[in-house]
């Protein structure tokens, strides 16, 4: 599978592609006619992320960079991966608390640590990271950089081909993400969400010219020190009826890694993390925080997946998985899979039912991550694959604080 | 009205003739990951606020500020800020009950004696101030929270429960409590749950499907209802089972299957 662009962008291409085709490369009106086009076929995915959204972020408000408004008086930031970004219905809403289940024994949730910290200093949020390691500036070191896309760019691929094969099957893998909310938008989708190259590092300027806190959750053993370095860096986002201050972004690496001394200090964790959450939710933030659920008790983990607004959790996939490979199509090129548990509902009291809840992550061309529905293979089809349901219980008490 | 004609209206006795509930109801509702069951405090918290305009509700907010509440309701057809204004809503908005401070343990106790006694000053005082008999909820929107607060220890949580209930023992008054099962299924012993299971009149439990997320579907609502008293007058409890869907301005309620 080589492909002219990294795929984020895959979706819109065939869109491209027919108003290349009927020679119309520069006609908007073309393009948007086809757009919704497909809008049908798409009706059934999501009923938040619909025109409702779209119109609001259509008109020319004055909002900070990398900042979108949604439905129900919600304000999103990027996650820094633009599959994810559509899966949530927009991104993560500022004000909310994310939290990520790691896999005990894999990095995966750094994969998604990083996007996010890169795309918030792309956009030149303000940052507070968190991690159990005792140089925590150094894993700015390790943060992605952006692929510039250039709209030029597109239209050097041969549409007529890929298009050919692309229909036969697996039609909803291409069409069907709810591409909708993004497609007739993509001055602001630009601007709001990239798309990061894994394997070059971020400019250097972009780590020294923003305003970065980096802490070590080992200098921390009492939290409430934490807390207030939190709240500290809240006070500068306030959220004050204009709403046109730049969003920040608070990224908590490994929360309960065992080497940190409050490992052991269940309530005092469970306080922190309930405290954070009422400090963000008046102002324009958002909080990621990863956390191994083998590291707690279950009651406690239960405790902190309540809290979460939004509760994704990732893990990896083995190797040497016959029975997987034999269920999945395109297995050998992923790194592992992503669940989403709960999409935050605020202002709202209208659970998101998401379609699917498991993704393979991959790497296209090993340079960026992109999200895709589980597909499962054509041949021997037997009924459903509950693979993916219980996420990572492996039961190990490893610290994931491993490095790529 | 028609929304006193669903299923969970029925299974919790709202339109029997008199439509007054018996006195000193404690309604729990539980949760869990999967499901959120706030939905169902919402359309208490809607039920008590239009009860003939006499209603009084008391929310104890641990869990989403105002603002969140305000924009729920207002989709369901219910002002918040004018029932405020009309001293028929009163708010505690507790997101940061024993946040600020180092050792939660002893301070917490004076915390939740402070927001009783002032719970119970803005019902001698505000809510009847002509000593009329206007029945008063109280709605605590996730009890797991203030357990937070108080570093896990569940009796100065019970201690305040049952304080409240205390408040709302004359006809018509409930005492509405969020919580989530699932955070005390791994745990043996006497939890908080238990209790609150113990001293409840009717629990309601929002479940996932067990056969997996629908779009249609959201899950099942369990509603076991403790104060049944039937014609001959004996106590019987009553249970019931169906599925919901939540939507922004109402609910729906079904037997399972019954959906067309």
């Amino acid at each position: 599978m080589t492909r002219g662009i990294p795929l984020p962008r895959g979706m819109r291409r065939s869109s491209e592609g027919w108003a290349i085709h009927y020679g119309a490369a520069g006609s908007l009106k073309l393009e948007i006619c086809l757009a919704y086009c497909f809008l049908p076929d798409m009706a059934s995915m999501k009923g938040k992320t619909s025109s409702f959204s779209r119109n609001l972020s259509g008109a020319s408000f004055v909002q900070a960079p990398g900042v979108k408004h949604g439905p129900n008086g919600v304000t999103f930031v990027s996650s820094g991966i633009p599959d994810l970004d559509k899966i949530l219905g927009g991104g993560f809403p500022l004000g909310s608390l994310v939290m990520v289940m790691e896999d005990a024994e894999a990095p995966h949730h750094l994969l998604l640590l990083r996007n996010f910290m890169s795309q918030g200093l792309v956009h030149n949020q303000p940052l507070l990271y968190a991690s159990p390691v005792r140089d925590p500036r150094g894993f700015l070191g390790t943060l992605p950089s952006p692929i510039l896309s250039k709209e030029d760019k597109v239209p050097q691929y041969d549409p007529e081909q890929e298009k050919g094969l692309r229909i036969a099957w697996q039609y909803k893998k291409y069409f069907g993400e709810n591409k909708q909310s993004f497609e007739n938008h993509r001055e602001n989708r630009q601007e709001y969400n990239n798309d990061f190259d894994l394997r070059k590092p971020l400019e250097r300027q972009l780590l020294s010219g923003n305003h970065i806190d980096c802490f070590s959750l080992q200098d921390y053993p009492n939290l409430s020190d934490l807390q207030e370095c939190c709240s500290i860096f809240l006070a500068q986002l306030e959220r004050n009826g204009g709403g046109s201050k730049s969003a920040g972004r608070i990224a908590i690496q490994s929360f309960c890694a065992p080497h940190c001394s409050h490992s052991n200090m269940e309530w005092d964790m469970i306080s922190f993390i309930r405290s954070l959450k009422s400090m963000i939710r008046p102002s324009n933030a958002v909080a990621v925080i990863t956390f191994s659920p083998s590291l707690l008790s279950p009651t406690f983990s239960k405790r902190w997946q309540h809290l979460a607004d939004t509760l994704i959790s990732v893990r990896a996939i083995p190797d040497e998985d016959k029975e997987l490979a034999k269920l999945l199509t395109g297995y050998q090129d992923m790194v592992g899979l992503l669940h989403v548990h709960k999409v935050a509902s605020i202002n709202t009291q209208v659970p998101v039912i998401l379609e699917a809840s498991t993704f393979s992550i991959k790497l296209q061309k090993r340079r960026t991550l992109v999200l895709e529905r589980l597909n499962q293979a054509p041949v021997d089809g037997s009924s459903g694959n509950s693979y993916a349901t219980s996420a990572s219980c492996s039961g190990s008490s490893k610290a994931a604080s491993l490095d790529f | 009205m028609d929304n006193h004609s669903n299923l969970l209206d029925e299974a919790l006795g709202f339109n029997s003739k008199a439509r007054v509930s018996p006195s000193g109801r404690v309604v729990l509702i539980e949760d869990s990951v999967e499901t959120s069951g706030s939905f169902v405090l919402h359309h208490l918290m809607k039920h008590a606020l239009s009860l003939n305009c006499s209603g009084i509700v008391l929310f104890v907010a641990l869990a989403q500020p105002f603002s969140h509440y305000d924009r729920i309701l207002r989709k369901l057809g219910c002002n918040l800020v004018a029932q405020r204004d009309n001293n028929r809503l009163f708010f505690f908005d507790m997101l940061k009950l024993g946040c600020l401070d180092g050792d939660g343990g002893k301070i917490i106790e004076g915390q939740l004696l402070e927001l009783y006694g002032k719970i119970q000053k803005t019902i001698e005082t505000d809510a009847l101030p002509d000593q009329s008999k206007n029945p008063i909820t109280i709605m605590i929107d996730d009890i797991s929270l203030m357990e937070v607060a108080a570093h896990g220890s569940s009796n100065h949580v019970l201690d305040f429960l049952h304080y409240c209930h205390t408040l709302t023992l004359g006809p018509g008054c409930s005492l509405v409590v969020l919580n989530h099962e699932d955070i005390y299924s791994s745990l043996t012993g006497p939890t908080l749950i238990l209790e609150m299971e113990y001293i409840a009149d009717i629990v309601i439990k929002a479940e996932p499907l067990a056969t997996g997320l629908a779009s249609d579907v959201h899950g099942q609502l369990m509603v076991v209802n403790k104060g049944i008293i039937d014609e001959n007058g004996t106590l019987r409890t009553k249970l019931r089972n169906f599925h919901f869907k939540v939507k922004e301005n109402s609910v729906e309620y079904f037997y399972p299957g019954s959906q067309s």
